[in-house]
């Protein structure tokens, strides 16, 4: 027996793509929540000395001869606002059915990011440490590591964006918005980052 | 109104592969090359299937072990540090977790009243991933890697494969809980969604809360093991890093869909609307607060030592972990009472499976609840290991009741009632066998994953019989197999509706044909097809 029930048209998608983001953004802040957690675990428990003065107390985590490439660091934050803003106009753009302007806003995004990730490198070739040098060295390469492989998978999201904004596809503007989210959630994340590896080291 | 009808070839092609028509390479191909969901749901289900019947055997050998403390009867001494490791592994990562994830990617886009589920190739990677890091964590495993263990190469295949199981969870969780946020039919907001759906959602959301810390403490071991082996202490130290996600309260975050069924089926067989509905899904949710345990990697435990204040102090978090995830059981289980007691109660296999498992369940909670309390004295005890048994097996219990239940939608045939109560009770039996001897031999101070170093009066007994329990399991779910592959290919064809159910799924023909619905209904209530159904006899509208 067949049960019937009242029918009704075929409902529209709801914002897949944003929920699906939205769903992996939550995921990627536990990620980073959790390696900085790890992070300020072993920071606390790091040995601690006097100071030759005997004045001060003095944590024995970041190795005295490593200089922290602040610039570069700084750098990275202001690259990822400043693609914040690039996405946030892509999806202005794209509610307007401005394919132009969404596509310079994504062009420019890609970008950012490829220099971001630059930047990234150029902070390791400044720091000058080895993996296998220290807690430290380990630690920082881990989570470092782990953000230089959202950045990635965000240059992918941001490229696939970007082809199909120049493709021609002006009935995705819940993909871009999905994508601006993504980069709110990965710039929310590196400030964290940032605040704990590269300011309060 | 509109009638949903067969669509006899769909049917065919959902349903069953017409080897007539199809060699056999072109049905493997479509099989890994699938994105219905129905098929991505089956092969979860199935390699979960056949781990519990290994994970099973794998600890009967270990409970033959410690019949004696003294000395090896089976197993090499240098072995059992991976044995056990493989056991843990096997019980959470791939025999729970998988298969509530599988029975979810299943049935949830036919409860939704959805034709597929939201991004279905997700959920496939996710079934790869899971099961390639699945087989090569066991390789690495044997091969003297896992924690602990000799060949360091072994050891960071170990964690990049385990690695690789905790994304493939993770992204086919994420499938899940994006097709209950958004594929739902026109009218079901989410207070209406079914109660299994619901705590696909909750499982779900906690899974992808918690897998990613996981990872993330893989990414530093790994790094750290792979280069320096200065900061985690080296392959020893391993199994303190990652080792609170193969135990409670992790657990718990995969046992939410165990609850979900429970609270879906008790008003199927009771007939009735769910009495207090929106209390029911928030003892759902109150289940997945687990994740809380989960994401910060801590289990808060009650020392009751101090001043009033101190004691006050450790009680807040301790309820706050551990007691909120057994309120939401109990609730669930009250009110599933209540349904009963309201309605006619028709007993199904599924039901007594669901039962007796969820109950299960509520021990493993409560045994691990007692084993933080301090003055039990059951800390580091294999009280702690039979917690997880209660847990896993409980959930093994449901899960098979749930496939008694949905069979026919998967595979459009029934499994047979009588023996199937009788493998409910065998299972039973097989996890208070397995499960409670360990509860008593942590009051008598017997350590958890060892073999050797105890000595009390009745170790040998209580050893024995939870090997014992061990083994019965292993028959329960072989039987279960067995029965399932003869009577899912020659059984009895199933009706559409073979539980007078409430949900979208049963107003189409079994098995489910591919796209599932024709038409999407319209939903008016929790219980659709409540709507348009005679009252059962004997119960009030």
């Amino acid at each position: 027996m067949t049960l019937a029930l009242p029918s009704a048209a075929m409902p529209a998608p709801k914002r897949q793509a944003l929920v699906v983001t939205a769903v992996a953004s939550a995921g990627i802040i536990m990620l980073i929540a959790g390696m900085l957690g790890m992070w300020l675990r072993f920071r606390a428990a790091a040995d601690t000395r006097v100071s030759s003065d005997g004045r001060h107390i003095i944590k024995d985590w970041l190795p005295s001869d490593i200089k922290m490439p602040e610039v570069s660091a700084n750098t990275m934050l202001i690259g990822l606002f400043f693609g914040c803003v690039m996405a946030q106009w892509a999806v202005y753009a794209a509610k307007r059915d401005d394919s132009s302007h969404r596509s310079i806003a994504l062009a420019i995004c890609l970008l950012m990011e490829v220099a971001i990730i630059n930047a990234q490198i150029s902070v390791y070739s400044q720091m000058h440490i080895g993996v296998t040098d220290g807690v430290y060295q380990t630690m920082f390469y881990a989570i470092t590591g782990a953000v230089v492989v959202l950045l990635a998978i965000g240059v992918a999201f941001t490229s696939v964006t970007w082809f199909r904004s120049v493709g021609g596809r002006d009935n995705d503007s819940h993909v871009v918005a999905a994508h601006a989210l993504y980069w709110y959630v990965l710039t929310a994340a590196f400030c964290a980052v940032w605040f704990v590896v590269y300011i309060q080291k | 109104m509109t009638t949903i009808h067969t669509n006899v070839d769909a049917t065919a092609a959902g349903g069953r592969v017409e080897s007539t028509q199809h060699s056999l390479v072109s049905v493997i191909a479509d099989w890994i090359t699938t994105t219905d969901h129905k098929k991505i749901g089956r092969l979860f289900i199935g390699l979960s299937l056949v781990a519990v019947a290994a994970v099973a055997v794998l600890a009967g050998f270990l409970g033959v072990e410690r019949m004696s403390a003294s000395s090896y009867s089976v197993l090499n001494g240098d072995s059992v540090v991976q044995l056990f490791a493989a056991y843990q592994f096997g019980l959470v990562y791939a025999v729970v977790a998988p298969l509530f994830i599988g029975l979810a990617i299943a049935v949830v886009p036919l409860q939704l009243g959805s034709r597929s589920l939201s991004y279905p190739r997700l959920a496939a990677f996710g079934f790869w991933a899971w099961a390639s890091g699945l087989i090569v964590t066991l390789v690495a495993i044997g091969t003297n890697g896992g924690p602990a263990g000799g060949n360091s190469n072994m050891v960071d295949l170990y964690l990049l494969a385990l690695g690789l199981v905790a994304v493939g969870l993770s992204a086919a969780s994420a499938s899940i809980a994006v097709t209950v946020l958004t594929s739902r039919a026109p009218g079901m907001s989410l207070l209406r969604v079914p109660m299994f759906s619901w705590s696909a959602l909750m499982g779900a959301m906690a899974t992808v809360l918690t897998l990613p810390v996981l990872t993330g403490t893989l990414v530093y071991v790994y790094v750290d093991h792979t280069y320096g082996r200065l900061a985690f202490g080296g392959n020893t130290d391993i199994a303190k890093w990652i080792g609170w996600s193969f135990t409670q309260p992790q657990t718990f975050v995969f046992a939410v869909m165990a609850v979900g069924v429970l609270a879906e089926l008790a008003p199927i067989v009771a007939g009735v609307r769910q009495p207090l509905r929106p209390i029911m899904l928030i003892g759902i949710t109150l289940v997945s607060t687990a994740a809380l345990g989960g994401a910060t990697q801590s289990t808060h435990a009650l020392t009751w030592t101090g001043t009033v204040s101190d004691k006050v102090q450790e009680l807040i978090p301790f309820a706050l972990f551990n007691l909120l995830p057994i309120l939401g059981v109990l609730i669930v289980l009250a009110l599933g009472a209540l349904a009963a007691k309201t309605g006619r109660v028709k007993p199904t296999a599924s039901i007594a499976f669901a039962f007796f498992g969820t109950g299960m369940v509520l021990v493993g909670m409560l045994v691990h609840a007692l084993s933080l309390i301090g003055p039990a004295h059951l800390a580091g005890t294999v009280a702690q290991e039979s917690s997880t048994l209660y847990v896993v097996y409980g959930a093994v219990m449901v899960a098979l009741g749930a496939l008694v239940h949905w069979g026919p939608k998967l595979w459009g045939r029934r499994l047979p009632e009588k023996e199937m109560f009788g493998l409910a009770a065998l299972s039973l039996l097989a996890t208070v066998l397995s499960s409670l001897p360990y509860v008593v031999a942590g009051f008598l101070d017997q350590p958890s994953n060892v073999v050797a170093g105890w000595s009390y009066d009745a170790s040998a007994l209580l050893n024995t019989v939870s090997t014992i329990g061990h083994l019965l399991m292993f028959v329960a779910v072989f039987g279960f197999l067995g029965l399932a592959l003869k009577h899912f290919s020659t059984g009895t064809l199933a009706s559409d509706d073979p539980w007078d159910a409430h949900s979208l799924e049963w107003s189409i023909p079994s098995p489910a044909p591919a796209g599932n619905f024709s038409d999407i209904a319209i939903v008016g209530s929790a219980e659709p097809l409540l709507d348009i159904k005679p009252v059962r006899q004997g119960v009030s509208a």
